[in-house]
């Protein structure tokens, strides 16, 4: 009998083609996916004369810099237009299946990969975009690299990684209404810091993981990037095969239950050791917001802009003051005062369908205050939305319906935040200048974001939800 | 790549925690090729007002820390965003090694492919440093890899690096020369992993 294993281990072990003595692991690729912004790898590819070495586990999307609001046939842009033009050319060069602006499965790669059943537990994938560790919530070990290491991948389809260390997060209890995987990862980010999992990769267990949907879980292992994990991931289990089953990629028949039978194999084994454990209650989490300039600044709703002079720490008291000042807040101000200009529900974190019905279930029948941009996650998501009605709820409540791309939460494609203005954002990242130079963003789940459009300030969502179907 | 072993060079305090990677370089700038100049724009919305012009308060504008080739920050630098051109922003600038207490996991990597010396060292030791460059900003700082020392006037700290990556900057190793020395183990893997992963293939 071996030794007890956790997942993390188990992934790593199937993935080990070379363990060198100095501790470093060369690694094989399953998936790898690029986008537009992969071009200084293909350069490096064709200053070395190099070709791509399994095209047929790589795959391309146009999602950073596509245009979300604009017209898409003609782009105004023309760096833009260059850049979506060179991933065409790129693909077609090195015959990668590519979900281009016109593809009606193009949407954001960590929506489209598990959307389209190319990410599949036990699975390793890499991407050149640090919110790659989303697709470890199917049960992959997932994460992002720099251009450097695309190249690399591009050309052996390996990577050599050093192991990482091994955090489990266990959550127990049960969500109160409204409360989502947003609300629980910002509580993590809160409890643990920025940087509380640097060099860690993360499984998230417990009875509230397992009662997560996939789009919660996606939520969870997205973020988990935002507390410095290398990646984050949770076991495979009846709601990821049922998930998977059928999707165009995935296997299919008895191939399919043959890897269902490999995936079931896909847990942390009693006993096996973590080198670093933190336990987490659900059902003490509020509505959770973030009021400063890193993921790590967020709060209970019902809390308030913390006061530097109360820090014993310095350096954590200078923190505080800086992300205050560039927020335009003041120490003590309560949160659920705070106005705001525009709303924007989109990114890989929170714009599948389930978020999109979490927001609408808050808006229909209301008005925003505020002007708003919802942006799907994928094309198929936004196309599904429209056969449910929920585009209809958005644009009578007076926001914008657009199309699918990282759009705001980057900023790349020309969709930002104007200088000084405040934006409830459903997005990842709330750091200066993140939104657009100047912008002011606060992060929070779907739901809130369309509580703060309706109230035209942050404001708890549990009130708006009364009498609903959430 | 070039091999690293030392530098002995102005260093200045960057007194902030979680520097990331929109800082070092904002996300409008990610469409410029590197031959662009990505050193000009490094920390562009930190060191210029939204005019452009410079702000004389900020450290690395003011005299005596222009030229520093070494950078002295706070907890989690380069956290966030995997883009590279961060890196290559400090590198163009003219910086060659970071000093901090921790870094964000893809920056780390990301530096040791593009000839950047990320030097961890402990919270007080970081503190000290800055509270030095900041008394006395004309002390040059050394930074030896081989013996991972980090030396300001008579004081002299050690620092933490991953052992492989040490060893990739002191030999200026090529990490694909590295793996095609593997070529055959790659493909027996890949041979052997067809039959017993074949759900991991996707249909052609």
């Amino acid at each position: 009998m071996s030794e007890a294993q956790t997942l993390i281990d188990k992934l790593w072990a199937a993935h080990e083609i070379v363990r060198r003595e100095d501790g470093d692991s060369l690694l094989w690729v399953d998936r790898h996916y690029v986008h537009e912004g992969s071009f200084h790898a293909f350069s490096r590819l064709a200053e070395r004369g190099a070709a791509v070495a399994e095209p047929g586990l790589t795959f391309g999307v146009a999602d950073h810099y596509v245009p979300t609001r604009a017209p898409r046939d003609r782009i105004g842009n023309p760096e833009i237009a260059r850049m979506v033009r060179q991933m065409d050319e790129n693909a077609a060069k090195h015959r990668i299946k590519l979900f281009g602006l016109n593809d009606r499965r193009q949407g954001i790669v960590h929506v489209v990969g598990p959307e389209q059943g190319l990410t599949l537990p036990g699975l390793l994938i890499v991407c050149g975009d640090s919110h790659t560790s989303t697709h470890g919530a199917l049960g992959a070990f997932a994460f992002g690299i720099g251009a450097s290491e695309v190249a690399h991948v591009l050309m052996t389809q390996t990577i050599w990684q050093r192991r990482p260390k091994r955090m489990r997060i266990t959550m127990d209890g049960q969500a109160a209404p409204g409360i989502g995987a947003k609300d629980i990862v910002l509580a993590i980010i809160a409890k643990i810091g920025a940087d509380g999992a640097t060099s860690h990769a993360i499984e998230f267990a417990g009875s509230a993981i397992r009662a997560l949907s996939i789009e919660g879980r996606l939520t969870l292992c997205n973020m988990s990037i935002e507390a410095g994990a290398r990646c984050g991931m949770v076991a495979p289990d009846q709601v990821t095969f049922e998930y998977v089953n059928g999707r165009p990629f995935a296997p299919k028949g008895t191939a399919f239950d043959q890897a269902v039978e490999a995936w079931s194999k896909l847990s942390t084994d009693n006993g096996a050791e973590f080198d670093r454990e933190v336990r987490l209650d659900v059902a003490a989490i509020a509505p959770v917001v973030t009021w400063g300039t890193s993921p790590q600044h967020a709060l209970p709703i019902d809390g308030c802009v913390p006061d530097p002079a109360g820090e014993a720490d310095p350096a954590r008291a200078n923190e505080l003051r800086e992300a205050i000042d560039y927020m335009g807040l003041h120490p003590g101000q309560k949160l659920a005062a705070i106005a705001i200009d525009r709303a924007f529900i989109g990114s890989c974190t929170n714009a599948r369908i389930e978020d999109l019905r979490a927001a609408a279930a808050v808006l229909a029948g209301r008005t925003s205050k505020v002007p708003g941009l919802v942006s799907p996650g994928s094309s198929l998501v936004k196309r599904q939305a429209e056969e449910e009605g929920l585009d209809r709820i958005f644009r009578d409540a007076g926001l914008e319906w657009g199309e699918s791309g990282c759009s705001m939460c980057v900023g790349i494609n020309g969709d930002i935040v104007a200088p000084g203005e405040r934006c409830a954002s459903t997005t990842n990242r709330n750091f200066r200048g993140r939104q657009g130079l100047g912008a002011r963003t606060h992060l929070m789940s779907p739901a809130m974001v369309a509580a703060a459009a309706v109230a035209g300030h942050l404001s708890d969502v549990r009130p708006f939800l009364a009498g609903r179907k959430v | 790549m070039d091999k690293f072993t030392h530098i002995t060079a102005t260093a200045c305090p960057l007194n902030a925690t979680n520097i990331n990677t929109d800082q070092l370089l904002p996300a409008r700038y990610l469409k410029w090729p590197r031959a662009a100049g990505l050193g000009k724009v490094l920390l562009q919305d930190l060191r210029f007002d939204t005019e452009g012009r410079e702000l004389p308060d900020f450290p690395l504008n003011r005299p005596q820390w222009r030229d520093a080739k070494i950078i002295v920050a706070g907890r989690n630098f380069g956290c966030g965003s995997s883009r590279e051109a961060a890196v290559y922003a400090l590198y163009d600038y003219g910086v060659r090694c970071v000093i901090a207490p921790s870094f964000g996991d893809i920056f780390a990597g990301n530096a040791v492919q593009n000839e950047l010396l990320t030097a961890t060292v402990a919270d007080d030791v970081a503190a000290e440093l800055m509270s030095q460059l900041t008394t006395t900003p004309t002390t040059p700082v050394s930074v030896d890899l081989e013996q991972q020392t980090i030396t300001c006037g008579n004081h002299s700290y050690g620092f933490i690096i991953d052992p492989v990556r040490r060893l990739r900057l002191l030999n200026g190793w090529d990490d694909i020369a590295l793996t095609e020395s593997f070529s055959e183990r790659i493909a027996a893997f890949k041979a052997a992993d067809r039959i017993h992963r074949n759900w991991a293939f996707p249909p052609e």
